[in-house]
């Protein structure tokens, strides 16, 4: 060893040539680089991911589609005689006893019409973009108030510490859904301030408080264990100040806490979305989302099942991709191998 | 020991006033009820009326006394509907039981068995089909699979009834009526718990006592049912009963509109449509005794089954 060698000599060749110890070894790869390479292997968690990626461009171009391929938009309702032409036959959207046209596999009313005679594939689409996009804000609602407050309740403790606790606890005590729709129907009617329920924020801030408490509540106990280690002395005697100790010490080592969260809260927020629309309290009418469209489609459910099925089979699809997706990217964190239970 | 006990309930009860205090002013935002259960053509005189009626101009402590006084004595009367909202809530709770212990007992054993499979065969082929069917289960929004099973087995197929609840009186149609419901119930938790299960079971076979176990020589099987089964259900336990705590305090929301149970989760779900701002006081208080009751009680037998805990 370069230690026993330079026993009798002075600190800095003793110095100089441990360092030069190692230099003809390949450089080091960091956690997140093993971390990547893990996941590039798991074959099922990319194909998901992917899934999902294509879902994202596809309820994105909802415009495009609307525009250019099924020339209607999706809160356009068809007149009470209005008829389209399929394959040459002439057939009316609505029937006269209420049946709307089912899915007709070509450009105008590809999955069929509703009871009010919007095209349902653009409707999916919109649909869709909506409940993504209230998804995605309520996600980074979340996780930013729950990290921060997290790191300070885990790092402060005593006060800090009470009040945040307790609080999350008083958000835990209700059921997620009969809180979001307790929040969601108050800003539906009044509003609080200047946040009005045809605001497609309101479901977003809805759903971000409901989960705030499921993700503080593990980061605060990992910053309770970090604050006792020896790095974060070491930074104090450095002189760093309190926030500076919590955002360049004690954050990165919850990072991959944040990161195996944000794929269960996205996917969370999405079903939280739909049952809050579904029940009245998210979205609003007209506009549409995954939620709105089944609980419009059960209303027809014996005659026209496909109005429920559809959006229903996209939200499935959307939040299992993301499910799965997010539990390859939780085994590429894991620093432990698999193991066998029977030998 | 007592003194842990005696902290966890003071705890709880704390948790639960604040519960009704923040509901209350939440729904207090919404303004004076008067307007809205006035009517649309009221005019200022009866609304006036309604108002020192019901007591809406007193301060807002003196309501929520007041409303607290009226909830546990028995007197709370819906403002929209007029009935006794105990009454109703005794009324539909049979349904809601009936429902979150049935299913819970479903979902907690096949959860048992699904994540035990899974764990032994970890990394296996029968793991990965488990994990796909675990993640479908979690991925299904309860009314939609609902609407699926009423379809194709109820309106199809004509096996079971199109939704509704017959009382403990009728044993047969009890029971054929609660099927699909348990059914969708369970398919979303037993995809949740058992992955719970299966990444605790793994963690425990790394422990020592578990190598210690094959040392003397026990076989793979008797090392999982005595050692490390045991040790694994803990976690389980404790999330059993906070959700039996949510589905029990009307959390079943979305399964009993679906199949139209009349359960306190559909009393729920109605009473905030129309901003029954008494009903949904009720309700919530249930469910916030269920949940922090039932968390406690978790609590103090997790303690009781772990003395590593009771320090803590």
């Amino acid at each position: 060893m370069a230690t026993a060698e330079a026993a009798g000599t002075s600190f800095s060749e003793a110095g100089a040539a441990f360092e030069s110890e190692g230099a003809d070894l390949p450089p080091g790869v960091g956690p997140w680089k093993l971390a990547w390479r893990r996941l590039r292997r798991n074959k099922v968690a990319l194909f998901f991911g992917f899934v999902f990626l294509v879902l994202v461009v596809m309820c994105l171009l909802a415009p495009v589609y609307s525009h250019d391929i099924a020339h209607t938009g999706p809160n356009t309702e068809a007149g009470l005689t209005a008829t389209v032409k399929i394959g040459g036959k002439v057939k009316p959207v609505v029937s006269a006893d209420d049946i709307p046209i089912g899915p007709t596999w070509h450009a105008k009313y590809f999955f069929g019409a509703d009871i009010n005679g919007r095209d349902t594939a653009v409707r999916l689409l919109y649909g869709g973009r909506n409940s993504l996009e209230i998804g995605a804000v309520a996600t980074l609602i979340t996780m930013v108030l729950a990290v921060f407050l997290g790191v300070l309740a885990g790092f402060y403790r005593g006060w800090w510490d009470a009040v945040i606790t307790r609080l999350a606890d008083v958000i835990w005590a209700y059921p997620a859904v009969l809180l979001g729709i307790t929040l969601g129907t108050v800003f539906a009617i009044g509003g609080i301030g200047p946040i009005k329920g045809t605001f497609l924020l309101a479901p977003a801030i809805v759903v971000g408080i409901v989960y705030i408490p499921y993700v503080l509540k593990p980061i605060r106990a990992q910053v309770l264990q970090l604050r006792e280690r020896e790095f974060v002395d070491a930074a104090r005697q450095q002189g760093l100040s309190n926030l500076q100790i919590m955002f360049r010490e004690l954050l990165p080592n919850v990072a991959s806490t944040i990161v195996v969260f944000i794929p269960l809260i996205l996917a969370n927020a999405i079903l939280l979305e739909a049952a809050l629309s579904y029940l009245g309290a998210g979205v609003q009418p007209p506009n549409p989302s995954w939620g709105t469209m089944i609980s419009d489609g059960l209303q027809t459910i014996p005659v026209a099942f496909s109005n429920v099925l559809v959006p229903g089979i996209m939200l499935v699809l959307a939040v299992m991709s993301i499910n799965i997706f997010g539990d390859g990217v939780r085994d590429a964190l894991d620093p432990r191998a698999k193991v066998r239970i029977a030998r | 020991m007592i003194r842990f006990i005696v902290r966890r309930i003071f705890a709880a009860f704390f948790v639960i006033l604040a519960v009704t205090i923040i509901t209350f002013l939440l729904l207090g935002a919404l303004g004076n009820p008067a307007a809205r259960l006035a009517g649309r053509n009221a005019n200022a005189a009866e609304i006036h009326l309604i108002t020192v009626k019901y007591g809406f101009n007193k301060p807002i402590w003196v309501q929520y006394y007041n409303t607290m006084k009226n909830i546990f004595t028995g007197k709370a009367y819906s403002y929209q509907q007029g009935f006794n909202i105990l009454t109703e809530v005794k009324h539909d709770y049979p349904a809601t039981l009936s429902l979150a212990f049935g299913a819970g007992i479903i979902w907690l054993s096949l959860s048992v068995l699904v994540g035990t499979l899974a764990a032994v065969y970890a990394g296996r082929l029968t793991d990965r089909v488990l994990t796909i069917v675990a993640m479908a289960g979690v991925s299904f929004p309860p009314f939609f699979l609902g609407a699926i099973f009423l379809y194709f087995l109820g309106y199809k197929l004509n096996w079971f009834p199109l939704g509704g609840y017959a009382s403990l009186n009728h044993p047969w149609q009890w029971f054929k009526h609660l099927v699909l419901p348990w059914a969708t119930l369970s398919i979303l938790f037993i995809g949740f718990y058992s992955r719970v299960l299966r990444s605790t079971i793994l963690d425990n076979t790394n422990e020592d006592y578990v190598r210690t176990a094959h040392a003397k020589g026990l076989s793979d099987n008797q090392v999982l049912r005595r050692h490390t089964l045991r040790n694994s259900m803990i976690p389980i336990i404790s999330l059993w009963g906070l959700d039996m705590g949510q589905l029990l305090g009307g959390g079943a929301i979305l399964t009993e509109t679906v199949f139209n149970l009349q359960g306190v989760g559909q009393l729920a779900a109605t009473a905030i449509g129309s901003l029954d701002v008494i009903t949904i006081m009720v309700i919530v208080i249930l469910t916030a005794i269920a949940v922090v009751l039932l968390s406690a009680i978790v609590d103090i037998l997790y303690a009781v089954l772990d003395p590593r805990i009771r320090l803590g």
